[in-house]
């Protein structure tokens, strides 16, 4: 069995704490996710999903509880370090693909690749041009995204999200604004960089279709995990 | 490690398009008006202090002025209550010529003339002019005062029974280039002397002030054998005359004023010019930095998702204060380097437009490498200030939120 890439244990999350307002939105969360791991969240709106994958992301800090990257405890870290982390551990694809406009689809994939080496290397620039191949983009790595389609900009922000050979995908909602077609495409691709690359992904979907296609399903409900079963395939 | 912020900083201006042609368009136009006004400022100031100061030099050395010196009894002698100021003879100038190669041999001073002058009369036919008699050595005296670009007829060279007369006091006079004049002073009939030149120095007081002649014929006339009254330099920096006089002052008995001394409502009046066009340039750097800081902000705000997502990506606080503030390095020196291009382009034009009442140019233009260098300087500190706001805000989005914006 793979070792953990994040531990997570009595997770809670409240917002706007010691106030009238104050508002709890996770209550004392247990979560792992290993290496190779095809794993996905699911629950109804407001269950809390969006702010469990934001502080699995490491953009968010827990109100109490323990997170473990990589057997490291990173709760308690600082900006700087959740930022390394989260270069080098982690990958995101969110619901609205957010690929930076002003740059071509191949420039998106070489921008984590530019924030750790500080340079555009030949290396990247061919690595980057292999992951738009294996998406099926290897004619519109050039245009940028305002000229692609939502699920061509999908694949380019699932491209991106490899780039680093991240140890876990945290995607929230990747296929949530495509249609049915592309939202299988993307799953598909998904799936198949988890078989092929051995990268673990956390995947909120509201999708029961494609939730069925996953190893295992995490169900939250109000802010507690009501599920956690693995599926068979 | 700086790529990513060049990457990222060079593509957002790129991306503002308009928004950043017109905040580097506006730091040209505020800039080329900073160097315009400080090149014209100095170059107009150059040429009005030459024109006011006609042919006063930088700096004059002339013997310390005699006091009275009372002779007091022994002890028990009452104090003296009243004592009477001495009159101011012409005298000369202690050792003037060992002062002369002294002040040759000085750092700051760039020519030396000995000046022989004192109250004379100039007459022809029934006429009587006072003028001031001035014995100069030509070359010398037109290197410190450019007498020599002021004369209108005739020339400078002057033989020991020539003068050289001013414009007005020649109408005066009715004589003209070739006609001869009597000069005399109280100690001397004085002689004829042929009308060699004239010249104009542009006011009308100082064109009737001086009746010029070689300083043998001086001496002769003035009672001064051997003798100069003043010893006049031309200095390297016109505005540092009054620093080096004091320095001049400590070094020699004699009496040392600069022009600034001598003219000091002038000097007043460049003074509170240099103030009010120094809070001119201050109040446009402003505008130009409230400029380049609004323009970030806004580019802040519209790039709030994309700055989510660096972040989110694994981009520093820090690096996204970089890539703001190399936005505003970059918009300043850009428009330093263009406005400093249409500053110089304008005071060109505006050196051959604006003209005297004679028609001469007001200022003559002239190239300050230093003005540009410090320019360009202080815009492009100017434009990463000015960023440092924006820069701030911008490093300290919260990732999560901004990406769900």
């Amino acid at each position: 069995m793979n070792p953990a890439v994040i531990e997570l244990k009595g997770i809670c999350k409240t917002y706007n704490p010691g106030t009238p307002v104050a508002l709890e939105v996770l209550h004392g969360i247990d979560i792992s996710v290993r290496g190779g791991e095809f794993a996905c969240l699911i629950g109804p709106s407001g269950s809390g999903k969006t702010t469990l994958l934001n502080l699995i992301g490491l953009l968010e800090w827990p109100s109490a509880g323990s997170y473990h990257l990589k057997g490291r405890p990173i709760e308690q870290a600082g900006d700087d370090e959740r930022t390394r982390a989260r270069l080098e551990t982690l990958g995101f694809v969110f619901q609205f693909h957010h690929l930076l406009p002003a740059f071509s689809a191949l420039e998106n994939v070489m921008m984590p690749g530019l924030m750790r080496y500080g340079a555009y290397t030949a290396e990247q620039r061919a690595n980057a041009a292999e992951l738009l191949a294996a998406v099926g983009l290897s004619s519109a790595m050039h245009k940028r995204p305002p000229e692609l389609s939502g699920g061509m900009q999908q694949r380019v922000a699932v491209a991106r999200a490899l780039a680093l050979s991240p140890d876990l995908v945290l995607a929230d909602e990747p296929t949530g604004n495509l249609d049915t077609h592309s939202a299988d495409d993307v799953f598909g691709l998904l799936r198949r960089f988890n078989e092929t690359r051995g990268t673990a992904f956390l995947i909120v979907t509201h999708d029961p279709r494609l939730a069925a296609r996953c190893d295992r399903v995490v169900e939250l409900r109000d802010g507690v995990i009501v599920g956690d079963a693995p599926r068979q395939r | 490690m700086m790529r990513f912020e060049w990457a990222v900083a060079l593509r957002f201006l790129w991306e503002g398009g308009m928004q950043t042609v017109l905040i580097i368009a506006g730091a040209t136009v505020g800039i080329s008006v900073i160097v315009f006004i400080s090149g014209f400022l100095t170059d107009l100031q150059r040429d009005l202090i030459r024109r006011t100061l006609g042919v006063q030099p930088g700096i004059i050395v002339r013997p310390a002025e005699e006091v009275a010196r009372p002779l007091r009894g022994g002890a028990g002698a009452g104090s003296i209550e009243q004592v009477q100021a001495r009159a101011q003879r012409l005298r000369s100038v202690d050792q003037w010529q060992a002062l002369q190669a002294e002040l040759e041999a000085m750092r700051g001073i760039r020519a030396v003339s000995p000046v022989a002058a004192g109250p004379g009369l100039v007459t022809r036919g029934d006429v009587n002019k006072s003028v001031t008699i001035t014995g100069i050595v030509p070359e010398r005296y037109a290197a410190v005062t450019r007498l020599d670009e002021k004369i209108v007829a005739g020339d400078l060279r002057l033989n020991p029974g020539d003068t050289v007369i001013g414009t007005d006091l020649a109408r005066d006079l009715g004589v003209e280039l070739g006609d001869k004049v009597r000069l005399s002073t109280p100690t001397s009939a004085g002689d004829a002397y042929l009308v060699r030149g004239i010249y104009d120095l542009g006011q009308r007081n100082l064109n009737r002030a001086y009746a010029y002649v070689t300083l043998p014929t001086a001496q002769a006339l003035l009672n001064l054998p051997g003798g100069v009254s003043s010893v006049e330099l031309a200095v390297e920096d016109l505005f540092g005359a009054e620093a080096l006089a004091a320095r001049l002052q400590a070094r020699t008995p004699h009496e040392v004023e600069s022009w600034m001394k001598a003219n000091s409502q002038l000097r007043t009046a460049l003074n509170n010019q240099t103030v009010m066009t120094l809070l001119v340039r201050f109040f446009l750097a402003l505008v130009v930095a409230i400029g380049v800081a609004s323009v970030l902000i806004v580019s802040v705000v519209q790039k709030t998702r994309e700055i989510g997502i660096l972040r989110a990506m694994g981009a520093s606080r820090g690096r996204i204060l970089r890539v703001f503030l190399l936005q505003g390095v970059l918009i300043g020196a850009v428009g330093a380097l263009l406005g400093s291009a249409c500053g110089y382009l304008l005071t060109s034009v505006m050196s051959n437009v604006l003209r005297g009442d004679d028609g001469a140019p007001l200022f003559t233009a002239v190239f300050n490498p230093e003005l540009y260098f410090y320019t360009v300087l202080g815009a492009t500190v100017l434009g990463l200030v000015s960023a440092v706001m924006p820069a701030r805000r911008a490093a300290h989005l919260d990732p999560a939120q901004a990406i769900r914006l």
